[in-house]
């Protein structure tokens, strides 16, 4: 009847005979009676797996693809199929977090590839196994900054971060006394004028996103000096692909990088899964939330991989431990590892080039032939926000042709209801673009 | 087990040396054991104040991790940094090998501390 | 013998991919953006092509264990078997290929699934509505503990503090509820290994916030007095908080809900047998009771006739937990096993979960010291003290003695309430034989620690690598590669 359960007649009942009991029900003993299930759970019954086929079909039909110009956090990038096909090997994806050293060296070294990559990326020295998203990822490294700069109780994020990773840092520290407070923006951009005028030495760190939510670059020089005189860490978000041909956060002097890797070998899957990175110095290795893996050696003297500096965490700190996390994305990092190993370094500019040369394509095509107005006038990587009278219903319009034409940012920001971000990958052909200025044309008289 | 008498200690299993004003803490032989091999001790801040009972610092063994707790208050004068490269020293020598040093704030603190008879009674209750 | 690093097998100019040319103008990027913003440095990426991508990813998943290579009696952890039609599902382009962003109108497919996924989840568990964003169980545990704090701030109760943990709990019970703003109190165990209800009563002050229990308990067994414990946490003004590591004991059995407690949070990645993958993405929904349901991260997702649609109007709401859904390649695989095994299929996965962890027990018990000799549910603790004293021989050689028999070892060490503990669980999905195989072979290690305790410290011998040198890892951290 069920295919995962293999238990026969003949087996239960010798089983039962070992145990000692009559029967099944005889094992639940200890459960009181009184809230004992005595009806069946109000779900349907079991089906067969076609159906379960048919059902789930018919569910994923019911949501809608299109030609995606939709960024703000997750990305319609080229996937190679090699990727997929690694995270189909069996015993990656069926493997539990490796404990046991010895038989869990693939996902051990897979990690350790991961860290280094993520460290050549970003600059940084060390780098975790993955967090969640780039979004939790931002709470966990204020968590550092508060854990390294204990006497210092306020914490100040830039206007242009992602309205998501603000909601999730409000919630995160809501019933905390530390005081999350906002930095002034200018032209859409972080005002290191108005920085200068709030920070202090009670604050424990900024945090900044660049790319940022609009899609402009933040030009961050002067951030780090004026942080670090403050005695403050300078956390910065980043889109990772940004990073192939853009500053990384340590040419900005950032203590912690942060961000989400979707980018990179990953399907915008409503969202999740992402991978969260951070990364930092060396000098807070130990302040770094999550697991880690290191090399060491076996008793023959063979390379090995470990999970290690594992006395930070919460299975051994309990409630001393900084952070609860106990796992990562590890199948979805090495999504992420399998694609920057390979496209390699000209690979990846290759697509970072490709998709900010064709956002700058769409941008100039829309600005000049159209007559739309950019929110701010603004350098930008692969995304940017114009104004787009009558927003909501342009992008209805455009959907209902098959493009999704851009993220409204009238659901983050009230005031701002036609503003509209739209972001290029090397993914969309000159085709796809051009067809979106024509249909845009059509659309918005 | 060695407990020399020279020492105060606490319930924690510090250990204090008192030279002048200033405090010398370590973690006590019977604490180093039970830890096990040490391989990192975080060293604080120098200038930090801190109150007596207050989580000064922390070290770790491969399986474990102990917060090292200020028996006094005042101020944080020295540190060991002979411990960054070498945390094996208080494997091999936990009396000889302070962590922090305190200028004592109230000097009257080190009255509540146990000396060497006491903790030994404290240990083979414990 | 050691394997090459990816980067050690890079070689200048090989590529992995092909991307298309470039088709729009190829203007100088310093022309279209302030100079000031690019990148000089140059990271070292691997060069390689898609051969070497595939054979060394082969190559290292030959070095892993994973559950499609055998049993994994890894207690706590409910490595049940992951079936394929989910993994199938879970790459539909309908699925895959949606953005977070997109309108309400073109995800009704996901809302959907969303919505009959908490609504079964809320059923399985006794519960009234709930969040999937959690993207893992710690983090469902913290969401938990958030929507403690949000209760008693809106009854300005705020003194409510103290957040009760038995000492066998999982360790991210107590981190989770410390990082929430809570401080923790241990519960002892009492002589039968459950919660003693006797000096509960001491500790159920008036800055009692609540209780986090796991029910069965790490040690197996089902808190017998839960409805007792319920009233009294409950009478004090406290809230009862379920780890649902392991709901795979009780489903259609008993609920949570009726046990009592106020806020669960599922291990999709446990129960509802989503590929662990190594060590996520997993998922950890969060189910709640009628008192707390207002409190619920936004956006909800709820249905007005035909069509569903994402309520962000919520007052009273913690807010946001994670920057979009949840893991959603997670929830549609859950969801496609929910609807697979249906409330009868569920029920009897439950009912042989605790068949075979007590078929396994009876087998084992008279050669190794069963700590507390009573019924189990769907997972038992062994201590090996008595061997680690008499023999030489701990957990941790018994465990690295598994490995040479290609079976994955139990949970060893937790909880720690039980000395040289090892913590098994079988699960539902493995057959009498395999049980018989694991009895057969733990027996001869048993034969093994008498007769030749020696070759158990070696262990194990036919790994990709022997045991590692874990003080050197921590003392000389080598957290990524150098070019040499």
């Amino acid at each position: 009847m069920f295919s995962y359960l293999p238990q026969t007649e003949t087996d239960i009942r010798e089983m039962l005979k070992v145990i000692g009991v009559n029967s099944i029900e005889d094992l639940f003993k200890d459960i009181p009676v009184e809230i004992l299930k005595k009806t069946p759970l109000d779900i349907p019954e079991g089906i067969s797996e076609y159906e379960v086929l048919k059902r789930l079909k018919g569910l994923s039909e019911k949501n809608r693809q299109g030609l995606s110009f939709m960024g703000c956090g997750s990305y319609d990038h080229l996937i190679p199929s090699v990727v997929n096909h690694v995270l189909q090997l069996p015993n990656f994806y069926t493997a539990y977090t490796p404990y046991q050293a010895e038989i869990s060296q693939g996902i051990l070294q897979s990690i350790f590839e991961f860290q280094t990559l993520v460290c050549e990326l970003t600059g940084m020295e060390v780098s975790n196994a993955s967090l969640y998203d780039g979004h939790t990822a931002a709470s966990e490294a204020i968590t550092m900054a508060l854990n390294t700069r204990k006497k210092a109780d306020r914490i100040l994020v830039s206007g242009t971060i992602h309205p998501n990773t603000r909601a999730v840092i409000e919630t995160f520290f809501s019933d905390n006394p530390v005081k999350i407070e906002e930095i002034e923006t200018k032209d859409c951009v972080t005002s290191l004028d108005a920085l200068r005028e709030t920070i202090d030495e009670s604050v424990a760190a900024v945090l900044v996103q660049t790319p940022n939510i609009y899609g402009w670059t933040e030009d961050l020089t002067g951030f780090a000096d004026l942080v670090h005189e403050n005695k403050a860490l300078l956390i910065i978000s980043s889109n990772p692909m940004s990073l192939g041909i853009l500053k990384s956060q340590a040419d900005w002097g950032a203590d912690i990088a942060i961000g989400g890797t979707q980018p990179f070998g990953l399907s915008t899957y409503f969202g999740g899964p992402s991978v969260g990175y951070i990364s930092t110095g060396t000098k807070l290795t130990r302040k770094m939330p999550g697991r880690i893996v290191g090399q060491t050696k076996d008793v023959d003297g063979k390379r090995a991989f470990v999970l290690t500096l594992q006395a930070r965490e919460q299975h051994i700190k309990r409630q001393r431990a900084t952070s609860n996390i106990c796992s990562n994305q590890a199948l979805a990092a090495m999504a992420s590892g399998v694609y920057l190993s390979t496209v390699g370094w000209n690979g990846l500019k290759t697509a970072a080039s490709q998709s900010f040369q064709k956002a700058h394509y769409l941008y100039k095509r829309l600005t000049e032939e159209l007559g739309l107005k950019p929110l701010a006038d603004q350098d930008f990587f692969n995304e940017f926000t114009l104004i787009i009278p009558e927003a909501d219903r342009v992008l209805t319009d455009m959907e209902s042709q098959g493009v999704f034409a851009g993220v409204g940012l009238g659901q983050f920001f009230p005031d701002q209801k036609n503003a509209v971000t739209i972001a290029v990958t090397e993914k969309r052909s000159r085709e796809e673009i051009d067809a979106y200025v024509d249909l845009m044309k059509g659309v918005l008289k | 087990m060695n407990i020399p008498g020279d020492l105060k200690y606490t319930e924690g299993h510090e250990w204090v040396r008192v030279e002048g004003n200033v405090a010398y803490v370590g973690i006590s032989d019977h604490a180093q054991h039970e830890l096990g091999d040490i391989v990192y001790v975080e060293l604080p801040e120098i200038d930090t104040e801190i109150d007596a009972k207050e989580e000064a610092t922390n070290i770790e063994s491969v399986k474990a991790a102990a917060p090292v707790y200020s028996p006094v208050s005042g101020k944080i004068v020295e540190v060991n940094e002979d411990l960054e490269d070498s945390s094996e020293l208080i494997n091999s020598d936990a009396y000889g090998s302070y962590i922090f040093a305190v200028e004592m704030s109230d000097k009257s603190e080190l009255d509540s501390l146990m000396d060497a008879d006491a903790y030994k009674e404290f240990l083979e209750k414990e | 013998m050691s394997k090459k690093l990816i980067f050690e097998m890079s070689s200048v100019g090989r590529t992995g991919y092909r991307f298309p040319d470039l088709d729009v103008p190829d203007l100088p990027l310093k022309d279209q953006v302030n100079s000031s913003l690019l990148r000089e440095s140059i990271p070292v990426l691997p060069e390689v092509s898609e051969v070497d991508i595939i054979r060394h990813y082969n190559g290292l998943s030959k070095r892993n264990f994973g559950l499609d290579s055998g049993f994994y009696p890894l207690g706590s952890c409910t490595m049940k078997y992951n079936p394929k039609i989910n993994e199938d599902v879970g790459s539909l382009p309908g699925f895959t290929n949606i953005h977070p962003l997109q309108s309400e109108d073109s995800v009704q497919g996901f809302l959907e699934l969303i919505f009959e996924t908490t609504k079964s989840l809320s059923e399985i568990t006794g519960m009234k509505w709930g969040t999937l964003q959690p993207f893992a169980g710690a983090h469902g545990e913290f969401t938990g503990m958030k929507l403690f704090k949000a209760y008693f701030k809106k009854r300005d109760e705020l003194h409510r503090t103290k957040v009760l943990v038995p000492t066998s709990a999982h360790g991210t019970n107590p981190a989770s509820a410390t990082i929430a703003g809570f401080h923790i109190e241990e519960i002892q165990a009492d002589e039968r290994g459950l919660v003693s209800v006797e000096s509960l009563k001491n500790q159920l002050t008036d800055d009692v916030a609540g209780i986090m229990l796991t029910n069965p308990s790490t040690l197996g067994l089902f808190e017998k007095d839960i409805i007792e414990i319920a009233g009294l946490v409950h009478e004090a003004g406290g809230l009862l908080y379920y780890d649902g590591a392991n709901m795979n004991a009780i489903m259609g059995k008993v609920r949570p809900g009726d046990m009592g407690f106020d806020v669960i949070h599922l291990n999709l990645h446990k129960t509802f047998s989503t590929p662990h993958g190594g060590g996520g993405p997993g998922a950890g929904p969060v189910l709640v009771s009628e008192r707390l349901v207002d409190f619920l991260p936004v956006p909800d997702v709820k249905k007005d006739g035909e069509n569903y649609f994402l309520d962000y109007n919520k007052a009273d709401s913690i807010g946001r937990v994670s920057g979009f859904y949840g893991n959603m390649a997670v929830l549609v695989k859950a969801y496609a096993y929910i609807i697979t095994m249906g409330s009868d299929g569920l029920k009897k996965a439950s009912e042989y979960a605790v068949l075979n962890a007590n078929y396994l027990k009876e087998k084992l018990k008279g050669t190794f010291h069963l700590y507390y000799d009573t019924t189990c549910m769907h997972e038992f603790v062994l201590s090996a003290k008595k061997m680690k004293e008499e023999l030489g021989i701990s957990a941790l050689d018994i465990a690295k003695g598994l490995l040479d028999y290609g079976v994955h070892p139990p949970t060893i060490y937790f909880p720690s309430i039980v000395p040289e503990a090892m913590m098994i669980e079988p699960t539902e999905t493995e057959s009498k034989e395999t049980l018989d195989y694991f009895v057969k072979t733990m027996l001869e290690i048993y034969q093994k620690a008498k007769d030749n305790p020696e070759e158990l410290h070696e262990a194990p011998r036919n790994t990709p690598v022997r045991r590692v040198d874990e003080v050197m890892a921590v003392k000389q951290p080598i957290l990524k590669w150098h070019a040499e």
